[in-house]
């Protein structure tokens, strides 16, 4: 279950190795994480839960839970962030794990105290913008990142960006941005980078705990501190939300996009954000059956543009709809949907049901900003940047880091650091929501060459615009998230370069070129997928904007340019009637048929808090009796003990307050305390750091 | 207004069992507490020990007590506060410490209490994880055990209410009246409500409210950081106590919960004087540092949280229990230097009995101990 091929990412050849799980032994790459080698066997059940022998696996595939806990060579470690090696033993753990003898004490030793005059923590898209003004200005900088690579999210993001070309990198691919962004920050001596190494804690004592390389435990003590540690999944309470194959669409795209593991074979999407939609685009592009979304609003709530690229490919989307269960015995094997009403409640009658493998919950995002809270509180000079200070797009989170940069000099008491007001424009417009949709209008000409855009909704992107080198496509340069308009006809025209084709991030811009056969015009559209299966003379089905089939229509070229940046261009021969409405093509496929429908019921049973398994029915009895403070749920049902720390069960919580009608202002939230992840009691000794 | 029997500040480890053990007497009382709910004061910091085995006779009588309200609560009530009884070991590795532990025997045997000394072989069997390096043995006392603090502040608090005890939640004591020296009524940010007993349960925060009476109490907080692991299978019974002192701590002690997490708690010293419960970058790497070498096998378990709480500490270190002679109808329960959750429920019979003067023979004892009135000039040696 390895992706052989894959349209945009390079496939890197690799060491194999070999380990042992329940004594098999099984094959694996060098730089695996245990998780990926299992699911690469299509293992996805890492144990069974202590309290009710609950299947445990991948969730969150961030560190930041500890589902998918395994016993490696007799230590209990965390599977999604553990590197498979040579010859491990690696057990399920079933129950809770056995604690191995030690002989002896090793030798410890007091944890190093660094003071640095700038302490990033987060080498995402905001912080690495951020390092890069730090370093401009030649200030000393740390920044420290849990992962071995720098990019944050950005590495997982095969797709194009949205934005200002002239200021974010739009049209460039998330992965490749976070290279150039890389690139930038180690090119700054200033500026020190140290990976694999997670902020642990912000102390009282204005220190930031931090597990240098995964190792050794070091206290910074920083002048000023930037949070940049971007967002976390929500989550959501139905039946089966806990099976193995249910997880979020990060953990997902972790497993897929960064350790090339063919992590599902059918996928069902809940939510129609961009995070959904993108990671059903990415399913797509690994091979992956996507069998549909669903999206509780009547409308995605993604850009349009993301949504259409779906529905061209065939994946069917069911607003209005909400997921009821994720059905199976000990991992997920069908999911159920149902209709909603307006008070989003599901209407019997509706459900449906599809056969898969895995649910994907994409339900939005919220700021992972203890640190910043607790900085403040401490009184840290701190600022937030990108994801952690508001939840947008990555190319937001560039200008919010640059932004952050200067503010981090400024409290440094460096000079030059205004802000130029441009940047703050930008940055709001950046971060802005979708705007209104215009009225769908195709253009009336119909000789000559010339772009048809199918670009109806207002988001912050004009990559468009600086592609044309003859200056034919307007975007508002006051205002980039007006919709783009095309200026050619009266004898300035198009001469048919198709580089806005290429440019867009959103795959809504085709070319129409009437010039060798007004009957039959040429249709050029992008293609993001493996163009192996399509050769010149085959045939493939010509979509519209939003997906509806138009017929088949006969490929005349098929361009893969190296400098198109992996993005195919395909030709088409299109009877003239359709040729303005053709926005994409996909291969013919069918989805599987949906089975026939248990009627499944909303019961207390599902459950909350997944770390210590508690039932919203335990919830929902003490917020009936009265109880207000989270706390005091915790106290008595354990929910939020558990290895994250309330991370994931707290926001359910909050929203089981709200469907018992208690106001958000009554609820007292947890109080919340390090550490942000669990580490050995070792670490913190110095164990093994002597000299 | 309304009237109410016994107003109680605090609904914390003392303030929730002695709610319930009056309204259990048939008296009609109201707990009022500024937090929003239970126990969230210093009770949820408490890692939940509880021991019999002090040298203290007033705080042994209290602690037996406990111990029989909480290994039959579950049986008697239905909820589980998740009682162990694991036992206490007290470990010795200096021959000072060998021979304060069994110098202490002496009183303990004299109480009728369960401990001895056992040299380190024999220790080591009841717990192998110990580095026998240095060993040269300790006392081990299996009837002591421990609890989750949070249940068992709860379960009190559900029993309270259920014989008709009042808590008020958020509410903040402004002022007592008091009329011809005695408590006549209490004012709060919310309301007023006549009492003829105020009982001061208000653990770190007891001074404020002494001082609503005119009363200097002696009780000043310091504060302890403790943490959590994450759950291993079980593989310690007893609460382990090492009272020797080392950089910047004195004793600490840890023990493995019901549920399979470990939790510890280490002493500062010198003390962290104060209401400061904010969380210190020193307290990891010094708990750990002496945890390994106690018990090398805990290397490898993960830190899971941490947290401080506040021990309301006397001169003598030693709790105030008894009736203001200043203002009459003030009774205090108050300074329980860290043991509020091993003294409250045995506490709380108690006071119910002083307010219904249904007084035995053996409580005047431990009210001579703990008086309010008394010299200070005792030193527990095992605090």
């Amino acid at each position: 279950m390895r992706i052989q091929k894959h349209p945009i990412l390079p496939i890197p050849q690799r060491k194999k190795i070999s380990f042992f799980f329940k004594g098999r032994e099984l094959s694996a790459y060098e730089g695996d994480t245990i998780a990926a080698a299992l699911f690469a066997h299509g293992i996805r059940i890492f144990g069974h839960h202590p309290k009710d022998g609950a299947p445990q696996g991948i969730f969150c595939a961030n560190g930041q839970c500890a589902q998918c806990l395994v016993i490696a060579d007799g230590l209990p470690v965390k599977a999604c962030m553990t590197l498979v090696g040579e010859g491990m033993r690696v057990e399920p753990v079933e129950g809770l794990p056995v604690l191995p003898k030690v002989d002896a004490p090793p030798p410890m030793r007091e944890p190093e105290t660094i003071e640095v005059p700038a302490l990033i923590i987060g080498g995402g898209p905001a912080g690495l913008a951020a390092a890069i003004e730090l370093g401009k200005r030649k200030v000393k900088t740390l920044l420290v990142d849990d992962k071995h690579l720098l990019g944050g999210k950005l590495v997982l993001q095969t797709h194009r960006f949205f934005g200002s070309s002239d200021a974010v990198y739009a049209g460039t691919r998330g992965i490749d941005i976070a290279r150039k962004l890389a690139d930038q920050v180690h090119s700054l001596p200033s500026v020190e980078v140290w990976l694999s190494s997670t902020a642990l804690a912000v102390f009282s004592d204005r220190k930031v705990g931090v597990l240098r390389r995964g190792e050794e435990y070091v206290l910074i003590s920083p002048k000023v501190l930037l949070v940049a540690t971007g967002a976390r999944e929500r989550s959501l309470v139905f039946k089966g939300n806990t099976l193995p194959g249910v997880y979020g669409a990060g953990a997902f795209q972790t497993l897929v996009n960064r350790d090339l593991v063919k992590a599902a074979r059918r996928l069902f999407i809940v939510g129609g954000g961009n995070v959904g939609l993108i990671a059903g685009y990415h399913a797509l592009q690994a091979g992956i059956e996507v069998v549909g979304l669903c999206e509780a609003l009547p409308e995605c709530g993604g850009y349009k543009v993301h949504r259409d690229k779906l529905a061209r490919l065939g994946v069917p989307i069911f607003t209005s709809h909400t997921i009821l269960s994720a059905n199976g015995e000990e991992q997920v094997e069908s999911v159920t949907i149902a209709q909603v009403d307006e008070k989003f409640r599901p209407i019997p009658g509706t459900e449906k049901t599809f056969p898969c493998d895995t649910v994907l919950i994409a339900v939005g995002l919220d700021p992972v900003d203890e640190f910043y809270h607790k900085a403040r509180e401490f009184g840290i000079t701190a600022f937030a940047a990108g994801d952690a200070r508001e939840v947008a797009e990555a190319s937001a989170a560039i200008f919010s880091g640059r932004i952050a940069g200067l503010r981090v000099a400024r409290a440094l008491g460096l000079e030059d650091t205004e802000i130029p007001h441009e940047w703050l424009r930008l940055a709001g417009i950046l971060a802005s929501r979708p705007g209104p949709r215009i009225q769908p209008g195709l253009p009336a000409q119909e000789e000559g060459v010339f772009p048809v855009l199918h670009c109806y909704e207002e988001i912050p992107c004009n990559p468009c615009s600086s592609a044309c080198p003859l200056g034919l496509i307007y975007v508002d340069p006051a205002d980039i998230r007006k919709t783009p308009r095309y200026l050619g006809g009266e004898g300035k025209g198009c001469v048919g370069c198709a580089r806005c084709v290429l440019a867009c991030p959103g795959l809504a811009i085709t070319l129409v070129d009437y010039r060798q056969d007004p009957r039959w015009p040429i249709v050029t559209v992008p293609y993001e997928f493996l163009a192996d299966e399509i050769e010149p003379g085959g045939r493939v089905v010509a979509v519209g904007e939003g997906g509806e089939a138009l017929g088949e229509v006969e490929v005349v070229e098929v361009l893969a340019a190296p400098r198109n940046d992996r993005t195919v261009l395909l030709k088409l021969r299109v009877p003239r009637a359709i040729a303005k409405k053709v926005a994409g093509v996909r291969k013919e496929r069918e989805g599987p048929a949906p089975l026939p429908s248990p009627v499944i019921r909303m019961g207390d049973e599902e459950i909350v808090c997944r770390c210590e398994r508690v039932t919203a029915g335990e919830v929902r009895k003490l917020i009936r009796e009265g109880v207000r403070d989270m706390n005091q749920i915790k106290a008595i049902t354990r929910a939020g003990m558990g290895a994250c720390g309330g991370k994931t069960c707290g926001p359910l919580i909050k929203r089981l307050f709200r469907e018992e009608g208690v106001p958000d202002e009554e609820v007292i939230d947890y109080v919340k305390r390090p550490l942000f992840v669990e580490v050995p009691l070792k670490v913190f000794s110095g164990a093994g750091k002597g000299d | 207004m309304r009237g109410y029997d016994v107003v109680i500040v605090g609904a914390g480890s003392v303030g929730t069992p002695a709610a319930w053990a009056m309204a259990r007497a048939g008296l009609k009382v109201l707990v009022l507490d500024r937090m929003p709910s239970v126990g969230q004061g210093s009770n949820k910091a408490a890692i939940g020990g509880v021991r019999a085995t002090h040298s203290d006779p007033a705080k042994i009588r209290l602690c037996l007590r406990t111990i029989e309200l909480l290994s039959s609560w579950k049986e008697l009530y239905g909820r589980d506060v998740e009682w162990r009884s694991g036992g206490y070991v007290f470990v010795a590795y200096t021959p000072q410490q060998e021979k304060t532990f069994k110098d202490l025997l002496k009183v303990q045997h004299a109480y009728g209490l369960d401990i001895d000394w056992y040299d380190a072989p024999e220790l080591l069997e009841i717990v192998p994880d110990l580095n026998p390096r240095g060993l040269i043995g300790g006392t081990y006392s299996p009837q002591d055990g421990h609890c989750s603090p949070l249940l068992v502040c709860h379960a009190f608090f559900e029993e309270a209410r259920r014989f008709g005890a009042e808590f008020h939640f958020g509410e903040r004591l402004v002022d007592v009246v008091v009329v011809g020296g005695r408590v006549r009524a209490v004012r709060t940010d919310k309301g007023q409500y006549e009492a003829r007993v105020l009982l001061n349960a208000a653990g770190a925060w007891a001074k404020e409210v002494g001082e609503l009476v005119g009363l200097e109490h002696p009780v000043w907080p310091d504060c302890h950081e403790a943490g959590v692991t994450e759950p291993v299978a079980h593989f310690l019974d007893p609460m382990i106590v090492d009272t020797r002192p080392g950089p910047g701590s004195a004793n600490f002690y840890f023990h493995q919960l019901a549920t399979g997490q470990l939790t510890f708690c280490i002493t500062p010293d010198p003390p962290i004087v104060g209401m400061d419960r904010r969380e210190t970058s020193s307290f990891l790497p010094q708990v750990s540092r002496r945890m390994i070498e106690l018990m090398p096998r805990l290397s490898n378990l993960r830190v899971r949280r941490t947290w401080r709480g506040l021990y309301p500490m006397t001169p003598d270190g030693s709790p105030i229990v008894g009736w203001a002679e200043e203002v009459h109808g003030y009774l205090m329960a108050i300074g329980m230097c860290g043991q509020g959750v091993m003294i409250g429920p045995g506490l709380g019979e108690l006071l119910a009995r002083m307010v219904t003067q249904e007084l035995r023979p053996e409580d005047h004892e431990i009210l001579e101990i703990l008086s309010p009135n008394r010299a200070f000039i005792r030193e527990e040696a095992l605090r």
